[in-house]
């Protein structure tokens, strides 16, 4: 029978250990000048360095630097004041220099920390996760696998290499162990992970986005009896490509490790692979035999020695730490904790805050953000952030509402047309013919017609039966085509029966 | 020759001819050349006396031809790095060295042949045969850039680039009577330098006269930003200080370690000698001792295989370079590393494995760690020895050129002829080899090293060619001229 | 008096992907007898208190500014490719794990 997530944190503890990886944002590759825009024709963006001609050599990317420098500073690190690039030694095809330049013993941020706050049965609380580095290195080439099955590589035929995105520049973050997050082992990890994104998008120095690789998360898992000392053998997986997908695969190696040990069986140390669809990992490489990556100093490159004037410039233009920043937010806009967390959940919060900057109330930014748009994300199963809507949209569309050119009703149809790729919302409306009927006239006749055809509930109303007022309001509606202002109809309806104030 | 050229006594084209027929003609037997570009090279050569006749300001050593060492990328011609992985691959792309040249208005002759990947001392391990010395065919003509100086020597080229990483411009020279400099570390750019050691490795000018080597040096080095390891600072006025030769009160050290006990004794004469004219020229010679010299042959026979272990990883078949084994259900692995079982030579992948080895878990510290200790220590030993001196000076290898064959089963006493080259790469400093004469027992070629502090490198020449001066004296006439084999021009 | 077994050679060429001959890895065994024996000799004189010496040149920082300098055409890339197809390297089929 398989284990509940509550039967294994009654038995064990987790330790976790998390690696980020993030892609910067920077025009040129980390170590040449090949433009580093996604997407361009195979082999276009490649020299003789990053292809490894013999012969070439690497030079490092000033920018990529001050980028990493400015991460470390926003997460708490020291900045090393001598750091040195090492060569990371082995062979794979889309490595083409068949090592990798990065960081070894000498990285050049060391000892920060991030504080997350998670909900818990106890009310909000705050865990520390302590990051040990942040060093910088260069991405591989991209492989396509022929004559598989599946594309992948099992099966393949033979492979397709492009070095477009080989020698873009990357930084990894490690956290140190992080032992004492007990059952909430999962939202602590997901919760790290968005803080960080949320760090480095504020840094503006990656785009951070998962699902397109450019943030990147390994999560290490261990499992050791509650109240033991030692540490549990660990497993890390990969390809872990979202939010959500760090939590599911979080607690789904929790419960596996646990599975095998309540069996008396080991946990093997290697790589897994996070499964989407199924929310499992597969096995993958095995890490029992490391292999010996014979590190040593990159006698190509010079060492990094940042000096203090440079650093302290750039921790001064450091932008508001999100969490400060999210703090601002709930204060102006009076909003109570519990839609601040589904807002931060829901992923919508820059998208809410963005929104306001453009003009729009924060009250009705947020429910229309959390409300309607929300529900038309989850039925089409898909991030609100994909969404064809933007904030600019939606400030639209709340500022036609107030000024009365649409209705609530009215505007969910232009958001519903926006989303569905009919254009801007004027667009929509135009195409549309979506307009709301103000002529008091035109809503006259209307209600003049509706009473007509509807004596016995006019007379209910003219008897003081307000109630009934509702059905005939209806009408109104349905003969206006929707267009017409509830609020509006309803007190011409009441003062034309005797009723208004 | 340059000065032949500008005054229009000869053209450039004809001078290139003249060259190309030398090369058709001896090289069958010297073998100094794995490739002639007679096309390119007389295009280069018509393109620069269509400027000159335009009146173009040219630079002093336009239109004169060159040899370059086969371990340079040169765009569109074939580089092998004296390797079969490399056989028939085009660059796309010129070295800087390259870049350089053109922009002088060299011509290029063609690539000269060299050990394989620049490992060994005597040319014997290219995958295309080895080079001849032109003083006696049956003997080598140093390694690892034979070609480059036995080219000059037979005057197949009156200039040659080569590149030394434990001596392998400066022995070549001492063996076949020709000039060859290795400047300081990062003097001249190593971009498009196919990579041996990447901290010892350094491209140099060679040359039959110390002021043709100082042209040559002027015309390659300078900063170079596609070279982060490049020095950002002006050339080193190495012309001037080879057309002055002024060596009046420089204190000369000699090295007490290298001072030639054990080595040939014809090499020891020689040694002694140059030391007197020197000292005849108005220098002071002085004795220095540098301890931890002794060390350096074990520490560069670690460091430079890890270097090179790491550095030739790129040869897997996979983009560039000889593919072997590519059959039906063969992996990419497989192709991997048959290609370069076959595709390397016996010497390289000793050297390779060796420094798998040194660089490995466990054995980090006890090998590559500690090598790099020891260039701590030998570069201390410069610093305090230069304290005393100007310039330190040594021969530059412990013997004339032996046989081909004699030692090539013998990788230990294949190394020891670096034993006086490798010190200057540990410190990165610059040395100079220079003809000091014929041992008499043999009738060979000695050859006398000046070793410079790191960026002082116009002291090498001052005393080079101060020397060069006073043996012309007593020679009579250039020391080439003397060699049995050799027609000269 | 280190050495390195014919196994520890056959490791060494593992990690390095060369496909080394039985009688190769016997013969490089025996060599690096005597070659290790020479080498070690730097553990004499490597003190704990001894800097090693990665950089011949005390340079710091040496940076490049970030901008975008012309790549080479993929044809110029791929000039050089044993096969390809599509304007891709072609590898034949990769046993490794990524």
């Amino acid at each position: 029978m398989a284990l509940t997530y509550d039967d294994v944190i009654a038995k064990y503890e987790p330790v976790l250990g998390l690696e980020v990886h993030v892609e910067l944002n920077t025009k040129s590759k980390m170590f040449c000048g090949c433009s580093t825009i996604f997407g361009g024709e195979p082999n276009t963006q490649t020299c003789p360095v990053c292809l490894a001609l013999p012969g070439a050599l690497p030079t490092v990317n000033e920018k990529a630097i001050e980028s990493t420098i400015k991460i470390g500073l926003a997460l708490n690190c020291s900045i090393a004041p001598f750091s040195r690039f090492a060569r990371k030694n082995y062979f794979y095809p889309d490595m083409p220099k068949n090592f990798q330049i990065s960081q070894y013993d000498e990285p050049i941020c060391v000892n920060g920390y991030v504080d997350v706050e998670i909900d818990t049965d106890e009310g909000p609380k705050v865990f520390r996760i302590e990051v040990e580095r942040v060093h910088m290195e260069e991405d591989t080439g991209k492989s396509l696998h022929v004559g598989g099955a599946t594309g992948r590589i099992h099966g393949a035929e033979y492979s397709l290499l492009d070095y477009n995105r080989a020698g873009i520049p990357l930084v990894e973050i490690v956290t140190k162990i992080v032992p004492g997050t007990g059952k909430y082992a999962p939202e602590v990890a997901k919760a790290y992970v968005a803080e960080l994104r949320d760090i480095l998008r504020s840094l503006g120095v990656s785009d951070v986005k998962m699902e397109q690789g450019s943030l990147r998360c390994d999560a290490n898992v261990s499992l050791r009896l509650i109240g033991a000392q030692t540490l549990g053998t660990r497993s890390e997986t990969k390809n872990v490509n979202s939010l959500r997908s760090v939590e599911r695969a979080i607690r789904g190696e929790m419960i596996r490790h646990a599975e095998l040990l309540n069996k008396g069986e080991r946990v093997v140390q290697e790589t897994r692979h996070f499964q989407e669809d199924s929310g499992l990992t597969r096995s993958g490489r095995s890490k029992e035999q490391a292999e010996d990556y014979r590190y040593f100093p990159e006698p190509d490159l010079i060492p990094v020695a940042p000096d203090a004037t440079w650093i302290e410039t750039l921790r001064a233009g450091l932008p508001e730490r999100p969490s400060i920043h999210r703090k601002r937010l709930q204060e102006a806009w009076a909003v109570p904790d519990k839609e601040m967390a589904a807002m931060i959940n829901a992923d919508v919060l820059n998208i809410v805050e963005a929104t306001v900057n453009l003009g729009a109330d924060p009250t009705k930014a947020r429910s229309w953000w959390l409300g309607e748009i929300s529900r038309i994300a989850n039925d089409k199963d898909v991030a609100i952030a994909d969404l064809t809507i933007t904030p600019g949209d939606v400030a639209e569309i709340v500022a036609l509402v107030n000024t009365g050119e649409l209705t609530d009703k009215l505007a969910r149809q232009v958001i519903e047309g926006v989303i569905a790729g009919q254009g801007k919302p004027a667009a929509v409306i135009a195409a549309r013919g979506i307009k709301v009927v103000n002529d008091d006239g035109a809503l006259m006749a209307a209600i003049e017609k509706v009473c007509a055809e509807q004596p016995e509930t006019a007379e209910k109303i003219r008897n003081g039966h307000l109630p009934a007022a509702g059905a005939l309001i209806g009408a109104v509606m349905k003969e206006t085509k929707g267009q017409a202002d509830a609020a509006r109809v309803r007190t011409l309806l009441l003062t034309h029966l005797g009723q208004g104030e | 020759m340059a000065a032949q050229i500008a005054s229009g006594q000869t053209s450039s084209v004809e001078l290139t001819q003249a060259h190309l027929d030398r090369i058709e003609s001896v090289d069958t037997d010297v073998h100094a050349f794995l490739f002639v570009d007679s096309q390119g090279a007389l295009a280069q050569a018509a393109a620069v006396d269509a400027k000159r006749a335009a009146g173009e300001k040219l630079s002093p050593l336009a239109g004169v031809p060159l040899a370059l060492k086969d371990v340079m990328t040169q765009k569109g011609i074939p580089t092998t790095a004296g390797s079969k992985i490399l056989e028939g691959w085009r660059p796309p792309y010129d070295s800087t060295v390259v870049v350089n040249l053109k922009k002088n208005d060299i011509v290029i002759l063609g690539k000269t042949n060299m050990d394989e990947f620049a490992m060994g001392s005597s040319t014997e391990n290219s995958a295309y045969g080895p080079t001849h010395n032109p003083w006696d065919l049956t003997r080598i003509p140093g390694g690892s850039g034979g070609g480059s100086s036995a080219a000059l020597a037979a005057f197949e080229a009156p200039l040659a680039i080569g590149t030394d990483t434990g001596g392998s411009i400066r022995q070549p020279a001492a063996v076949t009577g020709t000039v060859g400099v290795k400047p300081t570390y990062g003097g001249v750019s190593r971009f498009g330098l196919i990579a041996f050691s990447s901290s010892l490795d350094q491209a140099g000018p060679c040359a039959r006269t110390v002021l043709d080597a100082a042209l040559l040096h002027e015309a390659i080095a300078g900063h170079d930003p596609k070279d982060s390891t490049s020095i950002n600072a002006p050339v080193p006025q190495v012309v001037n200080a080879a057309k002055s030769g002024d060596v009046k009160g420089m204190k000369i050290g000699v090295v007490k370690e290298l001072n030639g006990e054990g080595y040939q004794s014809g090499v020891r004469t020689r040694f002694d000698e140059s030391l007197e004219l020197l000292a005849a020229a108005g220098a002071e010679i002085i004795e220095v001792s540098a301890p931890n010299f002794e060390y350096a042959l074990a520490a560069y026979y670690l460091i430079a295989p890890s270097e090179c272990s790491s550095n030739l990883a790129r040869f897997d078949a996979m983009r560039y370079g000889l593919r072997v084994g590519d059959v039906d259900g063969a992996s990419a692995e497989s192709v991997m590393n048959l290609t370069r079982e076959v595709g390397f030579g016996r010497e390289v992948k000793r050297r390779i494995i060796l420094g798998t080895y040194a660089l490995s878990s466990g054995y980090y510290d006890a090998y590559y760690g500690s090598a790099q200790k020891v260039r701590t220590l030998i570069t201390q030993d410069f610093n305090k020895a230069f304290e005393k001196c100007d310039v330190m000076v040594s021969p530059t290898c412990p013997t004339t050129a032996f046989k081909i064959g004699e030692k090539s089963n013998d990788p230990i006493a294949m190394y020891l002829n670096d034993i006086a080259t490798i010190p200057v790469n540990m410190a990165g400093i610059g040395g100079m080899s220079l003809p000091a004469g014929l041992a008499p027992e043999d009738g060979l070629p000695v050859g006398f090293q000046i070793m410079a502090p790191a960026m002082q490198d116009q002291r090498m020449y001052l005393v080079g060619a101060a020397l060069e001066a006073a043996l012309l004296t007593k020679w009579g006439a250039p020391l080439l001229s003397l060699a049995p084999v050799l027609a000269g021009k | 008096m280190s050495s390195l077994s014919r196994d520890d050679v056959a490791n060494l060429a593992r990690l390095a992907r060369i496909e080394m001959s039985e009688a190769e890895l016997v013969s490089l065994s025996s060599e690096f007898t005597v070659i290790l024996d020479a080498v070690a000799r730097v553990q004499e004189v490597a003190g704990a208190d001894v800097e090693p010496t990665s950089h011949p040149l005390p340079l710091r920082n040496v940076f490049r500014p970030d901008v975008v300098v012309a790549s080479l055409t993929s044809g110029e890339a791929l000039s050089g490719a044993p096969a390809q197809e599509e304007s891709r390297f072609r590898v034949p089929q990769i046993l490794g794990e990524e």
